[in-house]
């Protein structure tokens, strides 16, 4: 749960005050236009921003933004996990190297067992035949399945999307929906910044619709998708 | 002409020079000609076998030592500065400024003379090897550090976030993912390095450092024939740079696995 973040890049606020609560289980959905501040309310979320203020409570422990210790950021960044719209593999190691990296340094887990796990979550997301496939090898939307398999390797409890899909073209981003979807059965809390309306409405349990660094709306999905009260809402859905 | 008068007078002044006893462009004078040849090919072929083993020997014993080690510690200096400077270590940042800006605004023989000569007009006897290692890596040093620090920032800063993301701890990330990367980027320019040290360390002959070029300056001063001994040496230094350019290539192939074959086609 978040209260109050904000962030102010120099020019001009980018969040405004951004409270979120997201509880065990929750699909997530965050919408809006470009600029809005999804992203960055993601990235702050993970410590790769630093927001100027605000308190986030996780897992019962309370921080403060921007006077958050070093160390707790680490511990706090070992129970999630982040899906970037770039992918961002470790680009000089393979597919299974990927997923292991965190399991073997960050986490000192002895390596048959992490190539163990590497070996069930590249499997899980469909790429049993690319284990020793080196990123440049891969399709976009392969690397964003080893990117998936990397973040659900340790067993986070709570997962970041940053536009998962807007790298890729219609046909890849079918194939990582899917993963996603899947993830979701498994009942993974994940927060998830989309321009995939198809999947915020059918897959998220609730929908948080932002534009200029404030929540204009939020709600289930069913309810913002059918009957938005915000009028700014229902023009987006609209043009979308 | 009065070009015509100068050569004339130049053959008399030889054919005075020959008489004498004089070795010259004799052979021009076609009495002289085939005794001449015979006896200058025996001469040079002499001076070729004889001094071979002579240049190539301390080329083997020490050109090729002297490049290796002071390339080693060149580049462990090069990785440390340059992430002194990525990592942005508050003080340690404007020393490795200034160690930079003095070392490639030198040359690197004045740089040679002020050490092993100051150190020795101090009265402390100094090694010239172990002198001449130092100052070569931390010549090059200063160079690669260059290198490295750019290689260090071509890496996307999406695999130190990824990294951040894994659970992984700062020095891990740049030990396992950035520097492995940076090295296949700084590869071919750090080449280059190696091939112009291994150039450069004709310049510790002048520390006494009896080294390729040495020997070959020793040859000459005996035989008088610096057109055929330093052609020699240049191939021996040659020899040399396209061994390490092979080398290059090999490295280069090995660490290209991670990294597909960008070539881009022209149309």
């Amino acid at each position: 749960m978040i209260k109050g973040i904000h962030k102010d890049f120099g020019e001009g606020e980018v969040l405004k005050s951004v409270d979120l609560s997201v509880e065990k289980g929750d699909v997530i959905a965050i919408l809006g236009p470009s600029g809005s501040g999804k992203t960055t309310l993601l990235r702050c979320m993970n410590f790769l921003e630093t927001a100027d203020g605000g308190t986030m409570c996780f897992d019962g422990e309370e921080f403060t933004f921007g006077h958050i210790k070093k160390k707790d950021i680490a511990r706090l960044r070992k129970k999630t996990a982040f899906v970037f719209q770039n992918y961002n593999l470790f680009l000089n190691k393979t597919a299974l190297q990927n997923v292991t990296e965190g399991l073997t340094v960050a986490r000192k887990m002895p390596k048959a067992k992490a190539v163990a796990i590497g070996h069930k979550m590249l499997d899980k997301v469909g790429l049993s035949d690319r284990y020793d496939y080196y990123p440049h090898q891969l399709s976009g939307g392969q690397q964003q399945r080893v990117a998936i398999a990397r973040a659900i390797a340790t067993e986070p409890e709570i997962i970041y999307f940053d536009e998962p899909t807007s790298a890729l073209d219609p046909e890849l981003t079918g194939e990582v929906l899917e993963v996603m979807r899947q993830l979701a059965g498994d009942g993974m809390t994940m927060l998830v910044v989309t321009h995939e309306l198809g999947f915020a409405k059918t897959v998220s349990n609730k929908v948080i619709f932002m534009e200029g660094g404030v929540v204009v709306e939020e709600g289930n999905a069913k309810d913002i998708f059918e009957c938005p009260k915000q009028e700014r809402t229902r023009e987006f859905l609209r043009l979308a | 002409m009065w070009i015509l008068q100068f050569a004339k007078e130049y053959d008399r002044i030889e054919h005075q020079y020959v008489k004498w006893g004089g070795c010259s462009l004799i052979h021009f004078y076609p009495e002289n000609r085939n005794r001449k040849v015979t006896e200058m090919s025996e001469r040079t072929l002499h001076i070729l076998t004889d001094s071979f083993w002579k240049i190539l020997l301390p080329g083997l014993k020490v050109t090729l030592p002297l490049t290796a080690i002071a390339f080693a510690m060149a580049l462990v200096i090069a990785i440390f500065v340059a992430l002194i400077q990525f990592a942005n270590v508050k003080v340690l940042k404007q020393i490795a400024r200034v160690y930079i800006w003095v070392i490639r605004g030198t040359p690197l023989i004045v740089q040679l003379y002020l050490v092993f000569y100051g150190i020795s007009g101090l009265g402390y006897l100094i090694n010239p090897f172990v002198c001449a290692a130092f100052v070569l890596a931390i010549n090059e040093g200063a160079y690669c550090a260059e290198t490295m620090r750019a290689a260090l920032e071509a890496v996307p800063v999406g695999q130190l976030e990824a990294g951040y993301c894994a659970g992984m701890k700062y020095h891990q990330i740049i030990r396992r993912i950035v520097l492995p990367q940076a090295m296949r980027t700084a590869f071919p320019p750090l080449s280059n390095s190696l091939l112009s040290m291994m150039k450069d360390t004709s310049l510790v002959a002048s520390i006494t450092v009896a080294e390729m070029f040495m020997a070959a300056q020793r040859i000459v001063a005996r035989t008088y024939e610096p057109l055929l001994v330093y052609t020699e040496v240049a191939l021996m230094y040659l020899v040399f740079s396209t061994v390490l350019t092979g080398l290059q290539h090999l490295g280069e192939k090995r660490l290209n696995r991670y990294r597909g074959t960008k070539k881009a086609v022209s149309r």
